[in-house]
């Protein structure tokens, strides 16, 4: 198989105006005749939905929550960048691409990052079209912030809920579609595999979560809009039922899986409590524009602290050591996440940490509610302090936060072209879902802005290029009696069946949690060769434990969370694997993927752009067969590698 | 902490519930709320029985899945403070706590503690968005918002979706969830050319999914996870009223 990106000819700058002049359309009264399946309803899924279906094409849309307005994407707190350059501070489209190439470590694919500089602005402009309040200036107008990894401020944000208020954006063009008929809207619905009709992506198999329904849905293409992997960890910043399962039924199926091992690790989480934890808390990145991050200089002012024998407060300015400032003095606090994360390691493996389990570090607004009021950091953070303060019990306002790293985002996922067609034609995968943008570590305010250029600008163009070629002759063609819908969905209820009836005596909540251990043992924050190759075996070892000894109560035909949960983590299980022998495979540090055996005295992370600059796309190729490994070389044009210094 | 539970079990919306009574020890006071459901359910399976239902998802307080009533209080006892985000240390050790789902007519309970609130979808489906198609908008600085302005529109667009306001209403009234979205937008310049369509068809969607009407208790704003201010109704009554009568005139003239 070779790997064909289908990048446009031409400069840069130049390539998506090309290509939206050359690739396919369909005239308006021919779409109605297509249909398209979207799944996922989020910013990516949610955006494309609407616009497809504003175009006249009869869209179907699944989620699992009761309701599109729940996908994750509403989670998002700080923010969302757009090269406007509205702050007159040098901003641009050829400075966010540069920003976003550099801040991935130099793996993603230029052209697609500089699109996604591109279409950036209209984002904005068609947010506020659809009421999105932003924050404004007195004046009027827009008001922007600062984010890690860069040194303009560029991004848009309402108050710490950005992501709620740009998808209920979605939601709400979704909604009216949904109204007008155009949109057929499946909620508590998950999608179980996808069904290849000659090749092609042609329909799903999912489970009505209500009654336990397996139902089929055919259609002219399908787009996966279904989010990250992060919940592989089990402690992550997602919710609760984000999962890695259409992604994985799609790999299984043929599509190429591409850097599996770049996940994000967010630096400024609330620290874990104790082990009946079941998710993390992010405390948006926004914070560090404000908040200095420090530990005390000497171990023994940090056990005081650790043991609650010593305020914070008390400790003097000379005893501190805000080490983000010390080491990175260009960006200080605002250093992009992987390298903040590491520092945050570094300090607490040091013995610095200052929470009870020896794993946080302080982010302290004490000057900067000296410099400018508590009132304005109220009016900046409130609703973030209160967070903070009732999952805590701390107030921030007095006492310095406390903060630890946490899996956050993924940057891998399905491997796509420049349309976000993956290796299955007709399979389309958008947002957090693909792997193209961020490289191997993603800026802040940099997601939202993805799922939504994927969501809003880019699909409906692609999707039509793909409806145009096959051509209006074949659209509707495929239906759901087709023998391969009926081999799927055997496929299926197999597996639930399987799951249903091994009635073991380890619930899949449990699994999940050994899962999630040794996956962020050997390929968390740092990364070793012994390390992985032992977690390969032991994620192997665990799976089969699974299929041996889960319990899963209840039955197949009624709402069934922890049928919903085990069928998850079985994909977990196999796709924990897969991610622990990319970050073998990948013999280099960079970005989020950090491997002890690559680092300089300082323990920087060491690229070795000569051997690894390249996406590694793995291909399933049998249930006991280990993968095989595609390349697609990267080639820098214009953003040219270098070591990446935020000093 | 060792807790007793009382909780609401229902097998399907067909058959009838009841609450049944569980007891739960060493529970950490750092645990959130449904934490504490997570290690009950973990006791159960253990125990060969079947699990507690409830709908949760992002477990910080904004996608608006969990719907608990706890102690009688949607969300519980904390202000401002969704079920996700209430913490065991709010409750004393030895304690009984009553967990049951959203009680309205509108939420039928599909199973256990969870409900169906899909007549929310049906509101904002009805007008609950500004018609802007992709691709159509001008430059997002074109229009100057006052500040205030905006700070309205965010107010009323924090809300969650989450229901309890319908749920704390002996009418089971929907008003508070309803004014918040028509308040979003029918507060900016973007939204005031389908003001009055807007708020006509959604109050209408509104009485159509069976919610009650509004007698200004004011439970709603009481229990309401994000604060939403009873001035949204009252603004939502304004534009209603002058939405109704200019098509009163509308209707005469033509």
């Amino acid at each position: 198989m070779k790997l064909d990106a289908k990048i446009p000819e031409g400069p840069l700058s130049e390539k998506w105006a090309n290509h939206k002049f050359k690739i396919k359309l369909v005239n308006p009264s021919n779409r109605r005749k297509y249909k398209v399946i979207v799944v996922g309803s989020g910013l990516a899924g949610g955006a494309a939905a609407a616009s497809l279906a504003e175009m006249g094409y009869n869209v179907s849309c699944f989620c699992y929550q009761d309701s599109p307005r729940r996908a994750h994407s509403i989670a998002a707190q700080g923010g969302i960048n757009a090269a406007k350059n509205y702050q007159n501070d040098g901003d641009s489209v050829h400075r966010l691409f540069y920003d976003t190439v550099k801040g991935g470590d130099y793996r993603a694919r230029e052209a697609n990052v500089y699109r996604l500089a591109e279409v950036s602005t209209s984002i904005i402009d068609q947010c506020v079209a659809q009421g999105v309040p932003f924050a404004r200036e007195y004046g009027g107008l827009l008001a922007n912030r600062s984010f890690g990894g860069a040194q303009v401020s560029r991004t848009f944000y309402a108050r710490g809920q950005t992501g709620q208020q740009l998808l209920l954006g979605a939601y709400s063009a979704l909604s009216r579609q949904i109204g007008l008929g155009q949109v057929k809207m499946y909620n508590r619905h998950e999608m179980l595999d996808v069904v290849k009709v000659d090749g092609h992506a042609k329909g799903i198999i999912v489970r009505n979560l209500m009654t336990g329904t397996i139902e089929r849905h055919a259609a002219d293409c399908v787009i996966l809009a279904t989010g990250g992997y992060g919940n592989v960890f089990f402690l992550s910043t997602n919710a609760q039922g984000c999962n890695v399962t259409a992604a994985q039924r799609a790999y299984k199926r043929g599509a190429l899986f591409a850097n599996p091992c770049f996940t994000q690790i967010h630096p400024t989480c609330i620290p874990v409590h104790g082990d009946q934890q079941s998710k993390l808390t992010l405390m948006s990145e926004s914070l560090r524009n404000d908040g200095r991050i420090w530990v005390p200089k000497d171990a023994e002012t940090a056990k005081k602290i650790r043991e609650g024998n010593l305020e914070p407060n008390s400790v003097p300015e000379e005893g501190r050591d805000y080490f983000l400032e010390r080491k990175y003095p260009s960006f200080g606090n605002l250093a992009p996440r992987d390298i903040s994360s590491r520092a945050a390691k570094e300090a607490c493996d040091a013995g610095l940490g200052v929470a009870k389990t020896g794993l946080g570090v302080f982010l302290d607004f004490r000057d900067s509610i000296i410099r400018e009021g508590k009132q304005t950091i109220k009016e900046r953070y409130g609703n973030l302090f209160d967070m903070y303060q009732c999952i805590s019990g701390d107030n921030p306002y007095e006492t310095p936060m406390m903060i630890f790293p946490a899996v956050h985002y993924t940057m891998g996922g399905l491997w796509v072209d420049y349309n976000l067609e993956t290796t299955v034609p007709g399979l389309f995968a958008a947002g957090e879902a693909n792997f193209s943008d961020h490289g191997a570590n993603r800026l802040g305010a940099s997601a939202l802005m993805q799922g939504l250029a994927d969501g809003y600008f880019v699909l409906p163009y692609t999707v039509g290029n793909y409806l145009g070629e096959q051509g209006i002759a074949a659209a509707g063609k495929v239906t759901t009696d087709a023998p391969e819908f009926e081999a799927v969905e055997k496929d299926v209820r197999g597996r639930i069946d399987r799951l249903l009836s091994i009635k073991g005596t380890e619930s899949p909540r449990s699994f999940h949690k050994r899962l999630g251990q040794i996956i962020w043992d050997e390929c968390g924050m740092a990364r070793s060769k012994e390390g992985l190759e032992k977690a390969i075996e032991q994620v192997k070892a665990l799976r089969e434990e699974f299929w041996q000894n889960v319990r899963v109560p209840g039955e197949a035909d009624e709402l069934n969370p922890e049928l919903e949960r085990a069928g998850r983590v079985a994909d977990f299980m196999e796709f924990g694997e897969l991610m622990c022998r990319d970050a073998l495979m990948r013999d280099e540090s960079c970005g989020g993927h950090f491997r002890v055996e690559h680092q300089t005295d300082e323990g920087e992370a060491v690229r070795d752009d000569e051997n690894f600059a390249f996406v590694g796309a793995w291909q399933y190729v049998g249930e006991s067969e280990a993968p095989t490994l595609h390349k697609e070389p990267l080639i820098f044009e214009a953003a040219k590698p270098s070591v990446r210094s935020y000093k | 902490m060792k807790l007793t539970l009382k909780v609401w079990r229902q097998k399907n919306a067909q058959t009838k519930g009841r609450l049944e009574t569980y007891v739960l020890d060493s529970v950490s006071k750092d645990s959130s709320f449904l934490e504490m459901l997570d290690i009950l359910n973990e006791q159960l399976i253990a125990d060969g029985e079947v699990p507690i239902a409830f709908d949760h998802d992002c477990r910080e307080g904004i996608c608006g899945a969990c719907s608990l009533t706890i102690n009688g209080i949607p969300h519980g006892p904390d202000r401002a403070t969704t079920a996700c985000q209430l913490h065991m240390r709010r409750f004393k050790d030895g304690e009984t706590i009553t967990i049951e789902p959203w009680r309205a007519k509108p939420f039928p309970v599909i199973k256990d503690l969870v409900t169906d609130r899909s007549a929310f979808d049906d509101i904002m489906q009805a007008g609950g968005f500004i018609t802007a198609r992709t691709g159509s908008a001008i430059d997002a600085n074109e229009i100057a918002i006052p500040k205030d302005d905006s700070d309205y529109a965010m107010d009323a667009a924090a809300c969650i979706g989450c229901g309890a306001c319908v749920a704390a209403c002996k009418n089971a009234s929907a008003m508070l969830f309803t004014s918040a979205k028509v308040a979003h937008l029918n507060s900016l310049p973007q939204g005031k050319p389908e003001k009055d369509r807007r708020v006509l068809a959604m109050v209408g969607a509104m009485d159509e999914a069976g919610f009650g009407s509004c007698t200004n208790y004011g439970e709603c704003s009481a229990v309401c996870p994000k604060e939403i201010s009873l001035d949204m109704i009252a603004q939502m009554n304004r534009d209603y009223l002058t939405a109704k009568v200019k098509t009163f005139f509308s209707q005469k003239s033509a």
